[in-house]
């Protein structure tokens, strides 16, 4: 039995069981390999999306509870059409492996949205969920601070 | 091998996430058997094994694989600084399994010298060593050597690619080659006629390319300077291509579930599975399965549902056992004693002091879990696999499908994260005894997480006993036993089928190639007979051995009574200036003075590997809810810093691989199987237990050094130096979680 989802603007028709994770719907039935597969348990981040805005692990949503509009990291912006997020990202070099960056920058996009001049406590406390392995935590703060500014200044 | 180009093609057309990011692999064309590996298709020159030029523009062909460490970048910045060619012209592809790019710096530094003494005899010997590494194909990323390896090279190919375009620019526009310059991808006639390279494409062809003199350094450009990385926006934009990226028409999604105790399988029962939702097929694969499904989650729902009975572990079934296996060593005659200054059996009056120390075997985590895509079609292989070892990889995946080598097809992509562990071949191997069951489909194996951590080849288990003396505030004897499963012969036996003779080096390294002017100073390596898998972790031996020796170091500083920065200071003068150098810029980056307020620890630490001197200063600070780390201070000295942003990077990636080890990473075993299986129980420094860091790269030592790895051994010391200066209480165990109240 088909589920209907919205991704990143466009709706597609899923034909895999209602217990299949969001993760791999898309990465093994959408095609959308940009979000990434790190634990499968909600502890790494690499498979954030959004769901209305929203930051998810979606390594924990299943197909049929998916309850809104699904943007993954090629949804947020793409080379040519780059998100502020991504551009400050690309401007400070944050990444090494680049493994679990869409997961970040997903996950940063839902923090600026929520708190605009976030301090390093929000930052803290907002990225936790998220792992490097590669450390590129100073790099993401920074990033995530300067992206902050040009969106405020927007 | 006509159909690679085909292939290569049609890879391209199908990959959505390929067109998407620009991304594409395989565009060269591939010749048999020959020095140069690429052949130049129509309208395509091939100017060395490392530079492809068609209309598109310049592709550098990099010999070395990017696992996060920038390495592509640089070694396109290598040759775009004598080619001149404009930075946003250029594409990086990984090249083929071939001779060309074997790595002529990973033998060299087997070497028996200390690395930090390397005269420039020694130097050159070091790199005519190196030439052996051609025979044995050692197409190998690691060891901190991709620069050694690249410097001269890289630049020659592009030295060489720019004098060729001058000369087939010449005879276009009838004058001297002499006469011409080079500038952003063009050659420039006196006049200011410019012909873009891609133009000169057809015309360069058939030019015998001129080998030149390289630039000096003032004239450089790019090196020295932080150039953007070429990966930068394909990792900002989820376009990146990694092994479980590939997308194929008719692929099947694969995962497998083998054997923890890492020996075979007595029986399977599948029946559950292969009526579970969407699989195809269960497989056998001798120390485990292969289940096959429409969708990579249903395959690992399946697996789990196969009952299996596994043999048992070939090693003791218990971390107790394995840990008595490695003591037992010290009671052996040594394998090595690389270090022997002085007469350590000599009385020596002062001080002594007698330490034990014990580190846990680790796993390398890497964000990515093993993976792979692979299409077996009767007679090829195609397999596309980040790894750190294309021609290994190649040859093994050709003996487990049954073909030659030349009828491989191996697609080194994007790594998530190696740190030593995708120089192994197993997951390629895995994937292709899949897809060689199922001849004509595409599959892509996606290991668990809880599979990656159980079948790692573990950075291992190890133990050390020091005794030293002091007297006058300095160090004047240092006898150092070291005891662990050697990497060096297990990884040999693995990839080669043999263990070289002779005392395993590699296995003290960190311990005794150390700068330290110590009048008698003896470090001797036991071998522990222990066959838990064992392999190539971030700075290998250095991971423990910087931990024991630096460590106890600090112990001989206090028991002295003299400063441990001003301790370590003495030792190195006298040995090698660009060490003391880093120790002396560590101190006066973090404001040392030795003295500390009552809240706050500061440690100090040292360590010279993969030719790079590395201090660090770790500050700690007891917020009264636990012990956190503030501040992480480094200073370092490659020689030459061709990326200064990348070098930075890679300090500090280094550094938080080494804290995070330090502070709570351990694999123990139960029943012969690893108990910890995901981040969960093997966690990792994050973004609110990540220090602040300040880094130093100094350019005083006389040969390039490695900067991948050197980060990492002086954290793990310089952390428990600093809760030692916190707490008193001096850890000679780790992870240090078991000692100290850290915030997790």
């Amino acid at each position: 039995m088909a589920v209907s989802l919205t991704i990143n603007g466009k709706v597609h028709d899923v034909d895999l069981p209602d217990n299949v994770p969001l993760l791999w719907v898309l990465r093994d039935a959408i095609g959308l390999t940009g979000t990434k597969f790190g634990c499968g348990v909600a502890a790494c981040g690499a498979c954030t999306v959004q769901i209305d805005g929203q930051a998810v692990r979606s390594c924990q949503v299943a197909l049929a509870d998916v309850w809104g509009e699904v943007t993954t990291i090629e949804g947020l912006g793409q080379p040519g059409n780059l998100a502020v997020i991504q551009q400050a990202w690309i401007d400070h070099q944050v990444a090494q492996c680049g493994y679990c960056q869409s997961g970040q920058i997903m996950n940063a996009a839902a923090l600026l949205a929520e708190t605009p001049a976030p301090t390093d406590d929000d930052i803290d406390a907002a990225m936790q969920g998220n792992l490097c392995r590669c450390g590129t935590y100073p790099r993401i703060r920074a990033a995530i601070k300067d992206a902050a500014l040009r969106l405020t200044e927007v | 091998m006509a159909n690679i180009r085909k292939i290569a093609r049609r890879t391209f057309l199908i990959g959505s996430a390929a067109i998407a990011g620009g991304v594409a692999f395989g565009v060269y064309q591939l010749r048999k058997d020959a020095p140069n590996p690429l052949v130049a298709g129509a309208g395509e020159a091939v100017l060395t094994p490392f530079v492809l030029l068609n209309q598109d523009g310049v592709t550098v062909i990099a010999p070395r694989a990017e696992m996060g460490q920038g390495v592509q970048t640089t070694l396109a910045a290598l040759v775009a600084e004598e080619m001149d060619v404009a930075w946003a012209d250029i594409t990086v592809l990984h090249g083929p399994p071939a001779q060309a790019y074997y790595n002529q710096a990973l033998l060299g530094i087997a070497l028996p010298f200390r690395h930090y003494a390397d005269t420039d005899f020694r130097h050159s010997l070091r790199q005519g060593i190196g030439q052996i590494g051609k025979l044995l194909h050692l197409q190998v990323t690691g060891g901190s050597t991709s620069m050694k390896d690249g410097y001269e090279r890289m630049r020659h190919a592009g030295a060489s690619a720019r004098e060729g375009l001058k000369l087939a620019a010449a005879v276009q526009l009838g004058v001297a080659a002499s006469d011409l310059r080079t500038q952003d991808s063009h050659v420039i006639a006196p006049d200011g006629t410019r012909i873009a390279y891609t133009a000169l494409a057809e015309a360069v062809r058939d030019i015998d390319l001129p080998d030149v003199e390289l630039r000096p350094r003032s004239e450089w450009k790019y090196l020295g300077k932080s150039m953007p990385r070429v990966d930068m926006l394909a990792k900002a934009t989820g376009t990146a291509q990694f092994a479980g990226d590939v997308q194929i028409e008719g692929m099947q999604f694969a995962t497998v579930r083998i054997n923890p105790k890492r020996a075979g399988m007595v029986s399977y029962d599948d029946s559950v599975a292969r009526a579970m939702d969407g699989v195809t097929a269960v497989i056998d694969l001798g120390d485990g399965i292969a289940v096959l499904a429409s969708n990579t989650w249903l395959a690992m729902q399946a697996a789990q549902a196969v009952d299996i009975v596994w043999q048992d572990a070939a090693y003791p079934a218990e971390t107790a056992g394995m840990m008595a296996a490695i003591a037992a060593a010290f009671d052996l005659e040594p394998n090595s004693t690389v270090r022997d200054d002085g007469d350590v059996t000599a009385a020596i009056e002062g001080t002594e002091i007698v330490a034990e120390y014990t580190v846990p075997f680790l796993a390398h985590a890497t964000m990515e879990p093993m993976n792979a895509t692979a299409l077996f079609t009767g007679d090829r292989l195609e397999i596309w696999t980040g790894n750190q070892a294309p021609v290994m990889t190649r040859d093994k995946c050709a003996a487990v499908a049954g073909i030659a080598p030349e009828a491989v097809t191996v697609h080194t992509t994007l790594m998530g994260g190696g740190f030593g562990r995708r120089a192994e071949t197993d997951y390629s191997v895995q994937a292709t005894r899949i897809a060689a069951a199922l001849p004509g489909t595409p599959i892509r194996m996606t290991w668990t997480r809880e599979e990656d951590m159980r079948h790692d080849f573990y950075r291992p288990a190890a133990m050390a006993r020091f005794r030293g003396v002091v007297a006058d505030g300095a160090a004047q004897l240092i006898d150092g036993q070291i005891a662990a499963p050697s990497v060096f012969q297990q990884s040999s036996l693995r990839q080669m089928g043999q263990v070289p003779p002779g005392p395993d080096r590699a296995h003290v390294e960190g311990a005794a190639d150390q700068p330290y002017g110590v009048p008698n100073f003896r470090i001797t390596g036991h071998l522990a007979d222990l066959a838990v898998p064992v392999g190539f972790w971030r700075s290998v031996a250095a991971s423990f051995n910087g931990f024991f020796l630096d460590t106890f170091i600090d112990e001989m500083a206090h028991a002295a009574g003299t400063d441990p920065l001003q301790f370590r200071l003495a030792l190195a003068e006298r040995e090698h200036a660009p060490s003391a150098g880093v120790i002396r810029a560590v101190g006066e980056m973090c404001g040392w003075t030795g003295q500390t307020p009552a809240n706050i620890g500061r440690g100090v630490a040292f360590c010279h590997s993969f030719g790079t001197a590395t201090a660090q200063v770790v500050e700690v600070e007891d917020t009264g809810r636990g012990i956190r780390i503030n501040h992480c201070w480094i200073a370092c000295d490659p020689g030459i810093a061709l990326d200064p942003a990348i070098i930075e990077a890679q300090m500090i990636s280094g550094a938080i691989y080494g804290l995070s080890a330090a502070m709570q990473e351990e694999v123990t075993f139960t029943d012969g199987a690893a108990d910890q299986g995901n981040f969960t129980d093997y966690d990792a420094l994050r973004m609110h237990t990540a220090p602040r860091f300040d880094v130093r790269i100094l350019e005083t030592s006389a040969h390039l050094g490695g900067i991948g790895e050197p980060g990492t051994p002086p954290a793990m010391p310089a952390l428990g130096n600093a809760l030692f200066d916190l707490t008193g209480v001096r850890a000679r165990e780790l992870p240090l979680i078991k000692t100290f109240d850290l915030i997790l």
